[in-house]
C-alpha cells in the first residue's frame, strides 16, 4: 500500500491503485462539469425531439424542424439555377453573334462555356483545349468543319460522324486496304503529300504522287489540296498535322483512312450551355 | 525598475488559493479639477467622432460611395477620406496598426498610461456609465446607501433606469458601428423599418451586449483580467517617465489632522481618503504603482482640492518621475525627453511614417497583372506561326471609367489580339478591375527571329484619354529551339 500523502489523507479517498509509491486519489468530479454534463445531456434530448435522430426499421424519425440537409443542398442548387436562368434563357433565344457583341451575355457564356468545356469536352480535347493526336486542337486556326460561331455551334450540337440525322459526315476511303492503290503508290503519294508543306525527301516520288493524288485526292482535298471544309477534309499545305506528319503517319493514313468521331451534344446538353460552348471555343484564339 | 512595487491594491486576496476573487463593488466618487475637464472634454470628442465619423460625407464623384470612412466588405474595398484601400494593399493597415502601437509605447515611456486613462474605450465608456450611474443613484454615498437598503420602490426604480440608459448607450454605440460597414444613412433607414441585412441586427445586438457589460458591469475587471497592457506597461516604464505617484517623501508619515495644529513632524497626508473614494479602479495609490491603476488622474484632482482646504501646497499626488520620487523633492531633475527608449519609438514612428507616405504617394492608380497561359504554353499555327495567350487583369483605381490599348514591346512582327474587344480598347469602369483574354501571335519568320523557348517582352498598356503608357513584364513561348518534331 501506498503512503498516503499527508495533505489528502483522511479527507480523500484513494482508488486504491498505487504505482511506486504513487496513489490515485478519488476526487469528485467538479461541480460545474458535472452540471455542464446534465445540461448537455437534457439538450441532447431536445435534440432527438426536433433533428433527425433515430433510425427505425425502413426510415428515421424526422425530427420537429423536419430538416434534411439534401433538401437543403437541392434548394441551394434550386436558387442558383435561377439566378442563372435570367441569363441562360437570354443565351437561349440570342443568337451567337447577338451574344457576343453583349459584354454582360458574352462573360457569362464564356464562364458557363468553360465550366461545361471541362466537364464534356475536356476528356478528348484536353484541359486546355490543346488537343492530341486525333483529336484537334482548338486553340489553333485550322479547322477541319470550319472555324466561325456558327460552324463551331453546328458540329458542337450535331457531332462528327455521330449517330445523328444532321451530323457532319464524309468518309475517306481505305486506299490501301480496298486495294485501291498498291503500297509503292502510296509511299509515292505520301512523299507528295509532305511536298504540299514543303516537308518532301524525294522530288522523284513526290512528282510521280502527284498523278495519283489528282486521281484520287483532289476530288475532297481540292487540287491544290488544300482542303475542303464542307467535306471535313483537312489542309494538307499547312504547317498542322492532326494525326501526325511524318512519312510513315501519313502511309498509314492514306492506307486505312481516318475517321475520328465526336458525339453530338444537342441531345444531352440544353441548347443554352451548346451556345456557350460554342462561344467558348471561338473565344480560344482560333475563332474566326 | 526593481523597487518599483506592483501590489494587487483593489482585489483583496482570499487567501484561500482560490483561482478567483470576488468583485469588491467599487463606488467611484465624482471628481472635480483639472484632470477631471480634460477628461470630459476627451470623452465628448472621441464619443463624438465615434458616433459622427460614419455620417461624414467625402466627394469621390458619382461611381463610389461618398461616406468618408466606410469598410465596404462585399466590393472589398476601404474608404478613408481620400485614401482608398484595395484588398491587396491591406499593407497600409498594417503599417496603421505598427505605428498605433509604436504611438503607444512612445507616449506609455514619457508620460505613462496616458491612453488607459484618458482615450481607452473601455475607459471611456465606463467613465460614461459611471456618469450615468451618478445620475440616477447620486454620488458615492448615496449609491452605498441605497446598496445598504433593503429592496424597495426607490432602489427599484433608481437601479432600473440605470440599466435602462446604460442599455440605451449600448444599443446606440451597436447601431454606430454598424454604420462604419454600409452607407449610413441607407442603413439607418432600413434599420428602423426593419429591412436592414440580419447581419446589421446581429452586430448591433453583439455590441450591444458587450458595451453594457463591459462598460456597465465589468468596468476595471476588464482592464485587470482580460487586458494584457496593463501586465506589458511594466516594460515600457523607466527611471524618467512620468507616473501618477503619491509623494511618499512628502505625505508620510501620514494621520489626521485638525484645524490649527502643527505640520511640524509629520506629512501632508491628513488621511481623508478621497483618493481612494474618486478611483475608477478601487485602489489606493498611495500603495505605489500598481498594474490596477489606469492613470486616469482623478486621485490628483481629489488630493488638490483637500490640499487646498487645508492650506498646503497642491501636487501630494502628482505626474512625477521615479527619478524625482526617490530623490525626494518636487523640482529635480526635469523631464528628460531624449531618452535611448523614446528616440527609438520617435525614430521607428518616423522611419513607418515615412515609408507609408512614400507608399501612398506612389500607389499606382493603374495595376496591370499579366497571367501567360499554362496550358498549353503556347499554340502552333497552320503557318508555321505560335501564339501565346494571356489574361490580363487592368485594376483601374481611379474614381472615373478609363479605357486603355494593349500594345507589345520587344516583340517583332507581333500581333495581339483580345477576346471581346476587337478593336483593341478595353474599357475598365471606375474603380473597379477588368480581366480580358489575349492572344500575341507570330508568323513562321517571327518564329524564326526567336532567340530561345521563352522570349520576354513588355506589354504596353496605354491610356486613351491622356496617352500615359506604364510596360509589363511578359514571356512568349515557343517551340523549343533546333528542329522540332513535326
Amino acid at each position: 500500500m501506498a503512503k498516503e500523502n499527508a495533505k489528502t489523507s483522511g479527507n480523500v479517498e484513494t482508488t486504491g491503485h498505487s504505482w511506486d509509491g504513487i496513489a490515485e486519489l478519488n476526487n469528485p468530479l467538479p461541480k460545474w462539469w458535472l452540471y455542464t454534463f446534465y445540461a448537455t445531456i437534457i439538450w441532447a434530448i431536445g435534440y432527438w425531439i426536433v433533428y433527425p435522430a433515430w433510425p427505425t426499421v425502413s426510415s428515421y424519425t424526422k425530427g420537429y424542424f423536419g430538416y434534411s440537409q439534401r433538401e437543403r443542398v437541392s434548394e441551394d442548387l434550386a436558387r442558383s439555377q435561377a439566378e442563372k436562368a435570367v441569363f441562360r434563357d437570354k443565351i437561349a433565344a440570342a443568337d451567337l453573334e447577338a451574344i457576343k457583341a453583349d459584354p454582360e451575355l458574352f462573360n457569362f457564356a464564356l464562364a458557363g462555356g468553360a465550366a461545361a468545356f471541362g466537364d464534356n469536352c475536356a476528356p478528348c480535347h484536353g484541359r486546355g483545349a490543346q488537343g492530341a493526336a486525333g483529336y484537334p486542337n482548338l486553340r489553333d486556326d485550322a479547322w477541319l468543319w470550319g472555324g466561325t460561331l456558327d460552324a463551331i455551334h453546328q458540329t458542337i450540337q450535331y457531332g462528327i460522324r455521330a449517330e445523328d440525322d444532321q451530323t457532319r459526315m464524309s468518309q475517306m476511303p481505305a486506299f490501301g486496304k480496298l486495294g485501291m492503290l498498291k503500297s509503292n503508290q502510296i509511299s509515292d503519294t505520301a512523299e507528295y503529300v509532305m511536298s504540299l508543306s514543303g516537308n518532301a525527301n524525294d522530288e522523284e516520288a513526290a512528282a510521280r504522287g502527284k498523278e495519283i493524288f489528282a486521281t484520287n485526292c483532289a476530288a475532297c482535298h481540292g487540287p491544290d489540296g488544300i482542303g475542303n471544309q464542307a467535306l471535313g477534309a483537312p489542309n494538307l499545305t499547312d504547317q498542322l498535322w492532326l494525326y501526325g506528319g511524318d512519312k510513315a503517319t501519313i502511309v498509314e493514313t492514306i492506307a486505312n483512312s481516318r475517321a475520328g468521331m465526336m458525339p453530338a451534344w444537342a441531345g444531352r446538353l440544353d441548347p443554352a450551355t451548346v451556345k456557350e460552348l460554342a462561344i467558348y471555343v471561338h473565344s480560344l484564339g482560333g475563332g474566326q | 525598475m526593481a523597487h518599483m512595487e506592483f501590489s494587487s491594491g483593489g482585489a483583496p486576496s482570499s487567501g484561500g488559493g482560490e483561482l478567483y476573487a470576488s468583485r469588491v463593488k467599487i463606488y467611484p466618487k465624482e471628481a472635480h479639477g483639472r484632470f477631471r475637464t480634460i477628461k470630459w472634454i476627451v470623452m465628448a470628442v472621441t464619443l463624438g467622432i465615434y458616433y459622427l465619423l460614419p455620417w461624414l460625407r467625402w466627394d469621390r464623384g458619382p461611381y463610389v460611395p461618398d461616406q468618408a470612412v466606410l469598410v465596404d466588405l462585399p466590393a472589398r474595398r476601404f474608404y478613408f477620406f481620400f485614401l482608398e484601400i484595395w484588398p491587396q494593399e491591406f499593407y497600409f493597415i498594417t503599417g496603421l496598426l505598427v505605428l498605433a502601437a509604436l504611438a503607444l509605447f512612445l507616449v506609455t515611456s514619457i508620460a505613462g498610461r496616458v491612453w488607459c486613462g484618458y482615450t481607452c474605450p473601455q475607459t471611456v465608456w465606463t467613465d460614461l456609465m459611471i456618469a450615468v450611474e451618478r445620475f440616477w443613484q447620486g454620488d458615492r454615498n448615496a449609491r452605498l446607501r441605497l446598496d445598504k437598503t433593503p429592496w424597495a420602490f426607490e432602489s427599484l426604480w433608481r437601479k432600473g433606469i440605470t440599466h435602462l440608459t446604460w442599455l440605451l448607450i449600448a444599443i446606440a454605440t451597436g447601431g454606430a458601428w454598424v454604420f462604419y460597414f454600409a452607407d449610413a444613412p441607407t442603413l439607418a433607414k432600413q434599420l428602423v423599418t426593419f429591412n436592414a441585412p440580419m447581419i446589421a441586427y446581429l452586430f448591433i445586438g453583439l455590441f450591444t451586449l458587450t458595451t453594457y457589460v463591459l462598460g456597465g458591469l465589468a468596468r476595471e475587471q476588464v482592464c485587470n483580467y482580460m487586458c494584457p497592457w496593463p501586465r506589458i506597461q511594466g516594460a515600457m516604464f523607466d527611471r524618467d517617465s512620468l507616473l501618477i505617484s503619491y509623494r511618499t517623501w512628502r505625505g508620510e508619515p501620514h494621520g489626521p489632522h485638525k484645524a490649527g495644529e502643527t505640520w511640524e513632524g509629520r506629512g501632508d497626508c491628513i488621511d481623508c481618503r478621497q483618493c481612494v473614494a474618486v478611483c475608477p479602479a478601487g485602489i489606493d495609490i498611495r500603495d505605489g504603482a500598481q498594474h490596477e491603476c489606469i492613470q486616469c488622474a482623478l486621485c490628483i484632482d481629489a488630493c488638490d482640492e483637500i490640499m487646498d482646504k487645508v492650506g498646503r501646497p497642491r501636487g501630494l499626488i502628482a505626474y512625477d518621475t521615479i527619478r524625482n520620487l526617490d530623490a525626494g523633492v518636487e523640482e529635480g531633475t526635469p523631464l528628460r525627453l531624449f531618452r535611448s527608449r523614446v528616440l527609438f519609438y520617435a525614430g521607428a514612428i518616423a522611419l513607418v511614417g515615412s515609408i507609408m507616405l512614400v507608399a501612398l504617394l506612389i500607389r499606382p492608380v493603374l495595376e496591370v497583372n499579366v497571367l501567360h497561359d499554362r496550358n498549353p504554353l503556347y499554340v502552333n499555327l497552320s503557318d508555321g506561326g505560335v501564339r501565346n495567350g494571356y489574361e490580363v487583369k487592368l485594376l483601374n483605381k481611379q474614381y472615373v471609367p478609363r479605357a486603355f490599348k494593349i500594345g507589345v514591346d520587344g516583340l517583332q512582327g507581333a500581333k495581339v489580339q483580345i477576346i471581346g474587344h476587337e478593336g483593341g480598347v478595353v474599357p475598365v469602369p471606375p474603380d473597379s478591375m477588368q480581366a480580358v483574354k489575349l492572344y500575341v501571335t507570330l508568323d513562321k519568320e517571327g518564329v524564326g527571329a526567336l532567340t530561345g523557348q521563352a522570349t520576354p517582352f513588355k506589354l504596353v498598356v496605354t491610356d486613351i484619354a491622356d496617352g500615359t503608357q506604364t510596360e509589363h513584364d511578359a514571356t512568349f513561348q515557343g517551340p523549343p529551339k533546333g528542329g522540332t518534331a513535326k
